[in-house]
Protein backbone atom coordinates (compact mmCIF):
# COMPACT_ATOMS: atom_id res chain seq x y z
CA UNK A 1 0.00 0.00 0.00
CA UNK A 2 1.80 3.56 -0.75
CA UNK A 3 -0.33 4.98 1.81
CA UNK A 4 3.49 6.60 3.02
CA UNK A 5 3.58 8.19 -0.63
CA UNK A 6 1.06 10.12 -0.85
CA UNK A 7 1.76 14.06 0.15
CA UNK A 8 5.41 14.57 0.04
CA UNK A 9 5.00 17.95 -0.94
CA UNK A 10 1.63 18.73 0.93
CA UNK A 11 1.81 21.75 2.94
CA UNK A 12 2.96 21.28 6.75
CA UNK A 13 0.01 23.02 8.29
CA UNK A 14 -2.46 20.68 6.89
CA UNK A 15 -2.21 18.43 9.83
CA UNK A 16 0.08 15.19 8.73
CA UNK A 17 -0.30 12.74 5.87
CA UNK A 18 -2.25 10.30 7.03
CA UNK A 19 -5.66 8.95 5.62
CA UNK A 20 -8.54 10.49 6.85
CA UNK A 21 -6.42 13.21 8.59
CA UNK A 22 -8.57 16.21 8.41
CA UNK A 23 -12.00 14.80 8.54
CA UNK A 24 -10.32 12.86 12.39
CA UNK A 25 -9.53 16.38 13.27
CA UNK A 26 -12.48 17.87 12.45
CA UNK A 27 -14.58 15.14 14.35
CA UNK A 28 -12.65 15.65 17.29
CA UNK A 29 -13.71 19.78 17.26
CA UNK A 30 -16.70 19.88 20.28
CA UNK A 31 -17.15 23.40 21.73
CA UNK A 32 -18.04 22.30 25.56
CA UNK A 33 -21.09 19.80 24.20
CA UNK A 34 -21.77 20.95 20.83
CA UNK A 35 -19.69 18.65 17.89
CA UNK A 36 -18.94 21.64 16.03
CA UNK A 37 -16.45 19.66 13.85
CA UNK A 38 -18.89 17.36 12.99
CA UNK A 39 -21.40 19.67 11.65
CA UNK A 40 -18.49 21.35 9.54
CA UNK A 41 -17.73 18.16 8.25
CA UNK A 42 -21.25 17.69 7.07
CA UNK A 43 -21.20 21.47 5.61
CA UNK A 44 -18.70 21.18 3.75
CA UNK A 45 -20.37 19.39 0.66
CA UNK A 46 -23.44 21.30 1.28
CA UNK A 47 -21.24 24.18 0.16
CA UNK A 48 -19.43 22.37 -2.42
CA UNK A 49 -22.73 21.45 -3.94
CA UNK A 50 -24.24 24.90 -3.47
CA UNK A 51 -20.66 26.41 -5.10
CA UNK A 52 -20.51 24.20 -8.14
CA UNK A 53 -24.37 23.96 -9.16
CA UNK A 54 -24.05 28.13 -9.51
CA UNK A 55 -20.39 27.99 -11.11
CA UNK A 56 -20.22 25.20 -13.46
CA UNK A 57 -23.65 23.74 -13.33
CA UNK A 58 -25.55 26.64 -14.24
CA UNK A 59 -23.87 28.91 -16.24
CA UNK A 60 -21.11 26.43 -17.18
CA UNK A 61 -24.08 24.32 -18.80
CA UNK A 62 -25.71 26.94 -20.43
CA UNK A 63 -22.27 28.15 -22.16
CA UNK A 64 -21.21 24.98 -22.60
CA UNK A 65 -24.89 24.38 -24.88
CA UNK A 66 -24.42 27.63 -25.98
CA UNK A 67 -21.30 26.32 -27.64
CA UNK A 68 -22.49 23.44 -28.94
CA UNK A 69 -24.81 24.98 -30.91
CA UNK A 70 -23.07 27.76 -32.14
CA UNK A 71 -24.60 30.36 -30.15
CA UNK A 72 -23.12 32.43 -27.21
CA UNK A 73 -25.40 31.75 -24.55
CA UNK A 74 -25.83 34.63 -21.74
CA UNK A 75 -23.74 37.82 -22.72
CA UNK A 76 -25.09 40.64 -20.75
CA UNK A 77 -24.43 40.18 -17.02
CA UNK A 78 -20.98 40.73 -16.39
CA UNK A 79 -17.90 40.00 -18.71
CA UNK A 80 -19.17 37.12 -21.05
CA UNK A 81 -22.41 36.97 -18.83
CA UNK A 82 -20.32 35.67 -15.63
CA UNK A 83 -22.91 37.43 -13.35
CA UNK A 84 -25.74 36.01 -15.24
CA UNK A 85 -26.39 33.38 -12.46
CA UNK A 86 -26.33 35.79 -9.86
CA UNK A 87 -29.22 37.60 -11.14
CA UNK A 88 -31.09 34.83 -11.83
CA UNK A 89 -30.28 33.71 -7.64
CA UNK A 90 -31.66 36.82 -7.07
CA UNK A 91 -35.23 36.37 -9.49
CA UNK A 92 -35.78 32.92 -7.79
CA UNK A 93 -35.43 34.62 -4.32
CA UNK A 94 -37.77 37.27 -4.92
CA UNK A 95 -40.13 34.91 -6.72
CA UNK A 96 -43.88 34.21 -5.22
CA UNK A 97 -43.74 30.75 -3.40
CA UNK A 98 -46.73 29.37 -4.56
CA UNK A 99 -48.85 26.11 -3.89
CA UNK A 100 -51.31 25.22 -5.75
CA UNK A 101 -54.77 25.62 -4.27
CA UNK A 102 -55.68 21.82 -5.18
CA UNK A 103 -52.57 20.36 -4.29
CA UNK A 104 -51.45 17.82 -1.56
CA UNK A 105 -49.96 20.91 0.83
CA UNK A 106 -48.26 18.78 3.17
CA UNK A 107 -46.51 15.95 0.35
CA UNK A 108 -46.08 19.19 -1.70
CA UNK A 109 -43.87 20.94 0.19
CA UNK A 110 -42.00 18.11 1.51
CA UNK A 111 -41.56 16.08 -1.86
CA UNK A 112 -37.93 18.94 -3.09
CA UNK A 113 -37.13 18.58 1.23
CA UNK A 114 -36.75 14.21 0.82
CA UNK A 115 -35.45 14.43 -2.93
CA UNK A 116 -32.51 16.98 -1.72
CA UNK A 117 -31.63 14.74 1.43
CA UNK A 118 -31.65 11.79 -0.31
CA UNK A 119 -29.32 13.32 -2.94
CA UNK A 120 -27.25 15.13 -0.08
CA UNK A 121 -26.42 11.74 1.99
CA UNK A 122 -24.79 10.17 -0.51
CA UNK A 123 -21.94 13.09 -0.01
CA UNK A 124 -21.34 11.51 3.13
CA UNK A 125 -19.44 8.49 1.95
CA UNK A 126 -17.41 10.13 -1.20
CA UNK A 127 -13.95 10.85 -0.07
CA UNK A 128 -13.05 14.04 -1.48
CA UNK A 129 -9.83 13.69 -0.37
CA UNK A 130 -6.92 11.07 0.90
CA UNK A 131 -7.24 13.28 4.34
CA UNK A 132 -11.21 14.23 3.87
CA UNK A 133 -14.44 11.52 3.94
CA UNK A 134 -17.69 12.38 5.60
CA UNK A 135 -18.05 8.65 7.21
CA UNK A 136 -15.58 6.45 6.51
CA UNK A 137 -17.93 3.57 6.56
CA UNK A 138 -16.99 -0.04 5.51
CA UNK A 139 -19.91 -0.62 3.64
CA UNK A 140 -19.64 2.90 1.45
CA UNK A 141 -20.20 1.79 -1.86
CA UNK A 142 -23.26 -0.24 -0.95
CA UNK A 143 -24.47 3.11 1.28
CA UNK A 144 -24.07 5.10 -2.03
CA UNK A 145 -26.03 2.86 -4.14
CA UNK A 146 -29.04 1.93 -1.74
CA UNK A 147 -29.71 5.70 -0.11
CA UNK A 148 -30.23 6.33 -3.91
CA UNK A 149 -33.60 5.14 -3.00
CA UNK A 150 -34.51 8.55 -0.78
CA UNK A 151 -34.86 10.18 -3.61
CA UNK A 152 -37.28 8.41 -5.55
CA UNK A 153 -39.44 8.67 -2.68
CA UNK A 154 -39.19 11.98 -2.81
CA UNK A 155 -39.84 12.12 -6.67
CA UNK A 156 -42.84 10.09 -6.05
CA UNK A 157 -44.37 12.75 -2.93
CA UNK A 158 -43.40 15.75 -5.61
CA UNK A 159 -45.68 14.23 -8.50
CA UNK A 160 -48.79 13.24 -6.53
CA UNK A 161 -48.66 16.43 -4.23
CA UNK A 162 -48.69 18.47 -7.41
CA UNK A 163 -51.64 16.88 -7.78
CA UNK A 164 -51.23 17.41 -12.04
CA UNK A 165 -51.59 14.94 -14.65
CA UNK A 166 -47.45 16.07 -16.20
CA UNK A 167 -45.94 15.73 -12.89
CA UNK A 168 -47.73 12.25 -11.79
CA UNK A 169 -46.70 11.39 -15.71
CA UNK A 170 -43.16 12.52 -14.95
CA UNK A 171 -42.92 11.16 -11.39
CA UNK A 172 -44.21 7.50 -12.46
CA UNK A 173 -41.81 7.50 -15.56
CA UNK A 174 -39.04 8.74 -13.22
CA UNK A 175 -39.50 6.13 -10.62
CA UNK A 176 -39.80 3.48 -12.94
CA UNK A 177 -36.71 4.53 -14.85
CA UNK A 178 -34.43 5.13 -11.63
CA UNK A 179 -35.50 1.40 -10.07
CA UNK A 180 -34.88 -0.14 -13.59
CA UNK A 181 -31.32 1.36 -13.79
CA UNK A 182 -30.25 0.56 -10.31
CA UNK A 183 -29.53 -2.92 -11.60
CA UNK A 184 -27.08 -2.82 -14.07
CA UNK A 185 -25.67 -0.08 -12.10
CA UNK A 186 -25.31 -1.92 -9.13
CA UNK A 187 -23.72 -5.02 -11.02
CA UNK A 188 -21.25 -2.94 -12.55
CA UNK A 189 -20.35 -1.58 -9.26
CA UNK A 190 -19.97 -4.78 -7.32
CA UNK A 191 -17.10 -5.58 -10.83
CA UNK A 192 -15.29 -2.48 -9.03
CA UNK A 193 -16.01 -4.06 -5.74
CA UNK A 194 -14.61 -7.40 -6.36
CA UNK A 195 -11.55 -5.65 -8.01
CA UNK A 196 -11.23 -3.69 -4.56
CA UNK A 197 -12.34 -6.53 -2.64
CA UNK A 198 -13.72 -4.02 -0.30
CA UNK A 199 -16.75 -1.71 -0.37
CA UNK A 200 -14.88 1.08 1.60
CA UNK A 201 -14.46 4.00 -0.44
CA UNK A 202 -11.61 5.18 0.69
CA UNK A 203 -9.66 1.50 0.62
CA UNK A 204 -10.72 1.48 -3.01
CA UNK A 205 -9.10 4.63 -3.80
CA UNK A 206 -5.83 2.90 -1.81
CA UNK A 207 -6.41 0.29 -3.77
CA UNK A 208 -5.36 2.64 -7.19
CA UNK A 209 -2.67 4.32 -6.03
CA UNK A 210 0.81 3.59 -7.57
CA UNK A 211 3.65 5.16 -9.12
CA UNK A 212 2.56 4.39 -12.36
CA UNK A 213 -0.47 7.15 -11.98
CA UNK A 214 -3.44 6.06 -14.29
CA UNK A 215 -2.12 1.95 -15.32
CA UNK A 216 -2.93 1.00 -11.41
CA UNK A 217 -6.71 2.39 -11.94
CA UNK A 218 -9.19 -0.27 -12.30
CA UNK A 219 -10.13 0.74 -15.92
CA UNK A 220 -6.62 -0.57 -16.70
CA UNK A 221 -6.33 -3.05 -14.42
CA UNK A 222 -8.22 -5.80 -16.02
CA UNK A 223 -9.26 -6.40 -19.84
CA UNK A 224 -12.80 -6.55 -19.26
CA UNK A 225 -13.22 -2.89 -16.77
CA UNK A 226 -14.57 -1.09 -19.41
CA UNK A 227 -17.38 -2.93 -20.15
CA UNK A 228 -18.72 -2.10 -16.56
CA UNK A 229 -17.24 1.08 -16.83
CA UNK A 230 -19.70 1.99 -19.46
CA UNK A 231 -22.85 0.01 -18.37
CA UNK A 232 -22.70 2.94 -15.16
CA UNK A 233 -22.01 5.26 -17.06
CA UNK A 234 -24.96 4.86 -18.87
CA UNK A 235 -27.17 3.61 -16.17
CA UNK A 236 -26.01 6.59 -13.91
CA UNK A 237 -27.05 8.77 -17.09
CA UNK A 238 -30.34 7.32 -17.08
CA UNK A 239 -30.85 7.54 -12.54
CA UNK A 240 -29.97 11.42 -12.97
CA UNK A 241 -32.24 11.57 -15.78
CA UNK A 242 -30.14 13.09 -17.83
CA UNK A 243 -30.25 12.90 -21.75
CA UNK A 244 -30.89 11.02 -24.05
CA UNK A 245 -32.75 8.99 -20.55
CA UNK A 246 -35.25 12.71 -19.87
CA UNK A 247 -38.38 11.76 -20.87
CA UNK A 248 -39.22 11.93 -17.11
CA UNK A 249 -39.05 15.73 -17.91
CA UNK A 250 -39.48 15.65 -21.57
CA UNK A 251 -40.53 19.50 -22.35
CA UNK A 252 -42.63 18.72 -25.61
CA UNK A 253 -44.57 16.01 -23.61
CA UNK A 254 -44.93 16.08 -19.95
CA UNK A 255 -44.12 20.40 -19.85
CA UNK A 256 -41.65 19.82 -17.14
CA UNK A 257 -42.15 16.39 -15.32
CA UNK A 258 -42.73 16.26 -11.53
CA UNK A 259 -41.70 19.75 -11.16
CA UNK A 260 -44.06 21.14 -13.41
CA UNK A 261 -45.50 23.22 -10.30
CA UNK A 262 -42.78 24.61 -8.79
CA UNK A 263 -41.64 27.56 -8.44
CA UNK A 264 -39.09 30.05 -6.08
CA UNK A 265 -37.55 27.97 -3.75
CA UNK A 266 -38.49 24.77 -3.96
CA UNK A 267 -37.59 25.01 -7.64
CA UNK A 268 -34.14 25.65 -6.79
CA UNK A 269 -33.55 23.39 -4.20
CA UNK A 270 -35.06 20.37 -6.64
CA UNK A 271 -32.21 22.10 -9.61
CA UNK A 272 -29.76 21.66 -6.72
CA UNK A 273 -30.70 17.98 -5.66
CA UNK A 274 -30.28 17.26 -8.94
CA UNK A 275 -26.83 18.55 -10.03
CA UNK A 276 -26.11 17.09 -6.26
CA UNK A 277 -27.08 13.88 -7.74
CA UNK A 278 -25.10 14.86 -10.92
CA UNK A 279 -21.75 15.03 -9.22
CA UNK A 280 -22.57 12.61 -6.75
CA UNK A 281 -22.43 9.63 -9.54
CA UNK A 282 -19.60 10.92 -11.72
CA UNK A 283 -17.94 10.95 -8.56
CA UNK A 284 -18.54 7.34 -7.69
CA UNK A 285 -17.51 6.43 -11.01
CA UNK A 286 -14.37 7.77 -10.47
CA UNK A 287 -13.55 6.60 -7.65
CA UNK A 288 -14.69 3.18 -8.59
CA UNK A 289 -12.90 3.03 -11.93
CA UNK A 290 -10.49 5.69 -11.89
CA UNK A 291 -8.87 5.93 -9.13
CA UNK A 292 -10.58 8.53 -7.36
CA UNK A 293 -7.99 11.00 -5.31
CA UNK A 294 -5.09 9.52 -6.93
CA UNK A 295 -3.20 11.72 -9.54
CA UNK A 296 -3.33 10.05 -13.14
CA UNK A 297 0.30 11.25 -13.87
CA UNK A 298 3.42 8.41 -13.91
CA UNK A 299 6.98 8.50 -12.52
CA UNK A 300 8.71 8.55 -15.59
CA UNK A 301 12.83 7.93 -14.08
CA UNK A 302 13.62 11.22 -12.13
CA UNK A 303 10.19 13.06 -13.54
CA UNK A 304 8.32 11.98 -10.66
CA UNK A 305 4.72 13.47 -11.93
CA UNK A 306 3.18 11.40 -9.42
CA UNK A 307 5.10 12.12 -6.53
CA UNK A 308 4.35 16.21 -7.04
CA UNK A 309 0.91 15.36 -7.85
CA UNK A 310 0.16 14.09 -4.84
CA UNK A 311 -1.18 14.63 -1.34
CA UNK A 312 -4.27 15.72 0.32
CA UNK A 313 -4.93 19.02 -1.84
CA UNK A 314 -3.85 17.41 -5.33
CA UNK A 315 -5.84 14.84 -4.04
CA UNK A 316 -8.84 16.91 -3.45
CA UNK A 317 -8.25 18.85 -7.29
CA UNK A 318 -7.59 15.46 -8.70
CA UNK A 319 -11.40 13.62 -7.74
CA UNK A 320 -13.18 17.22 -8.18
CA UNK A 321 -11.98 17.69 -11.65
CA UNK A 322 -12.64 13.77 -12.61
CA UNK A 323 -16.13 14.65 -11.35
CA UNK A 324 -16.50 17.65 -13.66
CA UNK A 325 -15.14 15.71 -16.50
CA UNK A 326 -18.09 13.31 -16.33
CA UNK A 327 -20.26 15.88 -15.87
CA UNK A 328 -18.89 17.32 -18.79
CA UNK A 329 -19.21 14.08 -20.79
CA UNK A 330 -22.70 14.16 -19.17
CA UNK A 331 -23.96 18.03 -21.01
CA UNK A 332 -22.05 16.95 -24.06
CA UNK A 333 -24.52 13.93 -24.74
CA UNK A 334 -27.03 16.20 -23.66
CA UNK A 335 -27.03 18.21 -26.87
CA UNK A 336 -25.79 15.25 -29.00
CA UNK A 337 -27.80 12.42 -28.54
CA UNK A 338 -32.13 12.31 -29.42
CA UNK A 339 -34.37 11.16 -26.22
CA UNK A 340 -35.49 7.99 -26.23
CA UNK A 341 -38.92 6.51 -25.98
CA UNK A 342 -39.86 4.16 -23.57
CA UNK A 343 -39.91 0.93 -24.67
CA UNK A 344 -36.81 2.39 -26.06
CA UNK A 345 -35.34 3.14 -22.45
CA UNK A 346 -36.97 -0.39 -20.88
CA UNK A 347 -35.22 -2.39 -23.95
CA UNK A 348 -31.88 -0.97 -23.25
CA UNK A 349 -32.05 -1.43 -19.48
CA UNK A 350 -33.30 -5.34 -19.31
CA UNK A 351 -32.18 -6.75 -22.47
CA UNK A 352 -29.00 -5.04 -23.15
CA UNK A 353 -27.29 -3.87 -19.99
CA UNK A 354 -28.67 -6.50 -17.28
CA UNK A 355 -27.22 -9.20 -19.82
CA UNK A 356 -24.20 -7.36 -20.44
CA UNK A 357 -23.57 -6.37 -16.59
CA UNK A 358 -24.50 -10.42 -14.99
CA UNK A 359 -21.26 -11.20 -18.38
CA UNK A 360 -19.08 -8.62 -16.77
CA UNK A 361 -19.88 -9.85 -13.23
CA UNK A 362 -19.12 -13.31 -14.03
CA UNK A 363 -15.69 -12.66 -16.40
CA UNK A 364 -14.48 -9.93 -13.62
CA UNK A 365 -15.20 -12.43 -10.97
CA UNK A 366 -12.51 -14.96 -13.35
CA UNK A 367 -10.08 -12.65 -13.66
CA UNK A 368 -9.72 -12.04 -10.31
CA UNK A 369 -9.48 -15.47 -9.16
CA UNK A 370 -7.14 -17.32 -11.75
CA UNK A 371 -5.15 -14.36 -12.84
CA UNK A 372 -2.96 -13.30 -10.25
CA UNK B 1 -18.46 12.50 20.21
CA UNK B 2 -19.28 12.57 23.72
CA UNK B 3 -22.05 10.05 25.11
CA UNK B 4 -25.18 12.79 26.00
CA UNK B 5 -25.10 13.64 22.21
CA UNK B 6 -24.88 10.25 21.15
CA UNK B 7 -27.89 9.00 23.40
CA UNK B 8 -29.91 12.06 22.29
CA UNK B 9 -29.53 11.01 18.67
CA UNK B 10 -30.69 7.63 19.58
CA UNK B 11 -33.63 8.88 21.05
CA UNK B 12 -34.42 11.30 18.36
CA UNK B 13 -34.22 8.87 15.89
CA UNK B 14 -36.53 5.96 18.13
CA UNK B 15 -38.99 9.37 18.50
CA UNK B 16 -39.21 9.27 14.26
CA UNK B 17 -39.82 5.60 14.91
CA UNK B 18 -42.32 5.51 16.58
CA UNK B 19 -44.27 8.22 16.23
CA UNK B 20 -43.82 7.65 12.54
CA UNK B 21 -44.96 3.79 12.97
CA UNK B 22 -48.26 5.21 14.79
CA UNK B 23 -48.68 7.89 12.02
CA UNK B 24 -49.21 4.91 9.65
CA UNK B 25 -51.55 3.07 12.14
CA UNK B 26 -53.80 6.16 12.69
CA UNK B 27 -54.39 8.08 9.66
CA UNK B 28 -57.20 7.53 7.49
CA UNK B 29 -55.21 9.28 3.94
CA UNK B 30 -53.42 5.73 2.53
CA UNK B 31 -51.03 8.05 0.62
CA UNK B 32 -50.23 9.52 3.90
CA UNK B 33 -49.63 6.04 5.49
CA UNK B 34 -47.38 5.47 2.84
CA UNK B 35 -45.39 8.27 3.11
CA UNK B 36 -44.93 8.16 6.98
CA UNK B 37 -43.77 4.51 6.04
CA UNK B 38 -40.33 6.37 4.84
CA UNK B 39 -39.57 7.61 8.08
CA UNK B 40 -40.62 4.73 10.14
CA UNK B 41 -38.06 2.43 7.76
CA UNK B 42 -35.34 4.92 8.01
CA UNK B 43 -35.82 5.30 11.60
CA UNK B 44 -35.07 1.77 11.68
CA UNK B 45 -32.03 1.40 9.77
CA UNK B 46 -30.51 4.65 12.20
CA UNK B 47 -31.52 2.17 15.00
CA UNK B 48 -29.62 -1.00 13.08
CA UNK B 49 -26.30 1.54 13.07
CA UNK B 50 -26.56 2.13 16.95
CA UNK B 51 -26.20 -1.68 17.21
CA UNK B 52 -23.29 -1.68 15.08
CA UNK B 53 -25.05 -3.40 11.80
CA UNK B 54 -24.11 -1.06 8.81
CA UNK B 55 -24.78 -3.67 6.66
CA UNK B 56 -27.70 -4.29 7.45
CA UNK B 57 -29.18 -0.73 7.72
CA UNK B 58 -28.00 -0.27 4.11
CA UNK B 59 -30.19 -3.61 3.15
CA UNK B 60 -32.88 -2.27 5.00
CA UNK B 61 -33.04 1.36 3.07
CA UNK B 62 -32.15 -0.40 -0.10
CA UNK B 63 -34.87 -3.23 0.20
CA UNK B 64 -37.31 -1.63 2.31
CA UNK B 65 -37.40 1.81 0.88
CA UNK B 66 -36.31 1.16 -2.12
CA UNK B 67 -38.32 -1.88 -3.16
CA UNK B 68 -41.40 -2.40 -1.06
CA UNK B 69 -41.69 1.27 -0.45
CA UNK B 70 -42.02 1.98 -3.60
CA UNK B 71 -43.83 -1.03 -4.82
CA UNK B 72 -46.57 -0.26 -2.43
CA UNK B 73 -46.94 3.58 -3.53
CA UNK B 74 -47.40 3.10 -6.82
CA UNK B 75 -49.67 0.28 -5.71
CA UNK B 76 -51.99 2.98 -3.68
CA UNK B 77 -50.82 5.50 -6.46
CA UNK B 78 -52.79 3.46 -9.16
CA UNK B 79 -55.88 2.79 -7.61
CA UNK B 80 -59.23 4.50 -8.30
CA UNK B 81 -60.69 7.05 -5.83
CA UNK B 82 -58.40 6.57 -3.02
CA UNK B 83 -58.72 9.47 -1.22
CA UNK B 84 -62.50 8.98 -0.87
CA UNK B 85 -62.32 5.68 0.56
CA UNK B 86 -63.53 5.85 3.79
CA UNK B 87 -61.31 4.08 6.08
CA UNK B 88 -63.11 3.54 9.19
CA UNK B 89 -64.73 0.22 10.10
CA UNK B 90 -68.29 -0.01 10.96
CA UNK B 91 -67.72 -3.14 13.41
CA UNK B 92 -66.30 -1.40 16.62
CA UNK B 93 -64.86 -4.23 19.52
CA UNK B 94 -63.55 -1.77 21.99
CA UNK B 95 -63.78 -3.99 25.12
CA UNK B 96 -62.35 -7.11 23.60
CA UNK B 97 -59.67 -4.92 21.23
CA UNK B 98 -58.16 -3.45 24.58
CA UNK B 99 -58.32 -6.66 26.17
CA UNK B 100 -56.00 -8.45 23.27
CA UNK B 101 -53.66 -5.03 23.28
CA UNK B 102 -53.33 -5.42 27.10
CA UNK B 103 -52.71 -9.17 26.80
CA UNK B 104 -50.49 -9.05 24.03
CA UNK B 105 -48.16 -6.18 25.14
CA UNK B 106 -47.80 -7.62 28.54
CA UNK B 107 -46.66 -10.93 27.55
CA UNK B 108 -44.42 -9.33 25.47
CA UNK B 109 -42.80 -7.52 28.08
CA UNK B 110 -43.06 -10.36 30.74
CA UNK B 111 -41.13 -12.04 28.32
CA UNK B 112 -38.56 -9.31 27.53
CA UNK B 113 -37.55 -8.55 31.45
CA UNK B 114 -37.73 -12.24 32.31
CA UNK B 115 -35.61 -13.90 29.90
CA UNK B 116 -33.44 -11.34 27.76
CA UNK B 117 -30.13 -10.91 29.05
CA UNK B 118 -29.16 -7.37 27.99
CA UNK B 119 -25.78 -7.38 28.78
CA UNK B 120 -23.63 -5.87 25.98
CA UNK B 121 -21.26 -8.65 24.30
CA UNK B 122 -18.14 -8.94 25.84
CA UNK B 123 -16.50 -8.78 22.18
CA UNK B 124 -16.83 -5.56 20.53
CA UNK B 125 -17.35 -5.74 17.21
CA UNK B 126 -14.44 -4.84 15.41
CA UNK B 127 -13.41 -4.02 11.33
CA UNK B 128 -15.56 -5.04 8.67
CA UNK B 129 -18.96 -7.01 9.03
CA UNK B 130 -19.38 -7.35 5.21
CA UNK B 131 -16.78 -10.25 5.22
CA UNK B 132 -17.98 -11.97 7.66
CA UNK B 133 -21.62 -11.94 6.24
CA UNK B 134 -20.20 -13.26 3.08
CA UNK B 135 -18.29 -15.73 4.49
CA UNK B 136 -21.02 -17.09 6.50
CA UNK B 137 -23.57 -17.18 3.74
CA UNK B 138 -21.27 -18.73 1.07
CA UNK B 139 -20.43 -21.60 3.75
CA UNK B 140 -22.72 -22.48 7.28
CA UNK B 141 -26.23 -20.76 5.47
CA UNK B 142 -25.23 -21.47 2.06
CA UNK B 143 -28.43 -23.89 1.23
CA UNK B 144 -30.63 -21.14 3.16
CA UNK B 145 -29.48 -19.30 0.66
CA UNK B 146 -29.30 -21.17 -2.70
CA UNK B 147 -33.31 -21.63 -1.64
CA UNK B 148 -34.08 -18.40 -1.34
CA UNK B 149 -32.23 -17.50 -4.82
CA UNK B 150 -34.92 -20.75 -6.31
CA UNK B 151 -37.73 -19.03 -4.86
CA UNK B 152 -36.74 -15.32 -6.35
CA UNK B 153 -36.07 -17.23 -9.41
CA UNK B 154 -39.47 -18.62 -9.43
CA UNK B 155 -41.36 -15.55 -8.59
CA UNK B 156 -39.20 -14.09 -11.25
CA UNK B 157 -40.56 -16.87 -13.90
CA UNK B 158 -44.35 -16.32 -12.39
CA UNK B 159 -44.41 -12.69 -12.94
CA UNK B 160 -43.00 -12.66 -16.55
CA UNK B 161 -45.68 -15.02 -17.43
CA UNK B 162 -48.38 -12.91 -15.83
CA UNK B 163 -47.08 -9.92 -17.08
CA UNK B 164 -46.11 -11.43 -20.68
CA UNK B 165 -48.19 -9.90 -23.86
CA UNK B 166 -51.09 -12.52 -24.88
CA UNK B 167 -51.04 -13.57 -28.17
CA UNK B 168 -53.73 -15.60 -28.83
CA UNK B 169 -56.33 -13.71 -26.89
CA UNK B 170 -55.52 -10.39 -28.66
CA UNK B 171 -55.64 -11.99 -31.89
CA UNK B 172 -59.12 -13.47 -30.80
CA UNK B 173 -60.40 -9.61 -30.29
Amino acid sequence: MSVSAISQISLPFLMGNNLNAWSDALAGLTISWFPLGLVIIAAIPLVFIALYALTYGVYGERKISAFMQDRLGPMEVGKWGILQTLADILKLLQKEDIVPTSADKFLFVIGPGILFVGSFLAFAVLPFSPAFIGANLNVGLFYAIGIVSLEVVGILAAGWGSNNKWSLYGAVRSVAQIVSYEIPAAIALLCGAMMAGTLDMQQISVQQSGPYGFAHFFLFQSPIAWLPFLIYFIASLAETNRAPFDIPEAESELVAGYFTEYSGMKFAVIFLAEYGSMFMVSAIISIVFLGGWNSPLPNLGSVALYDWTSGPVWGAFWIISKGFFFIFVQMWLRWTLPRLRVDQLMYLCWKVLTPFAFISFVLTAIWEIYVP
Amino acid sequence: MNNATYISIFYIFAAITVFSAAFVVFSKNVIYSAFALLFTFFGVAALYVFLSADFIAVTQIVVYVGGILVLLLFGVMFTNSIMQADLKSDVLHVVPGTLLLVATVGGLLFTFYTTGTWKPSDVQLHGSVVERIGIETMSRYVLPFEMASILLLAVLIGAAFLARYDKVRNNEQ
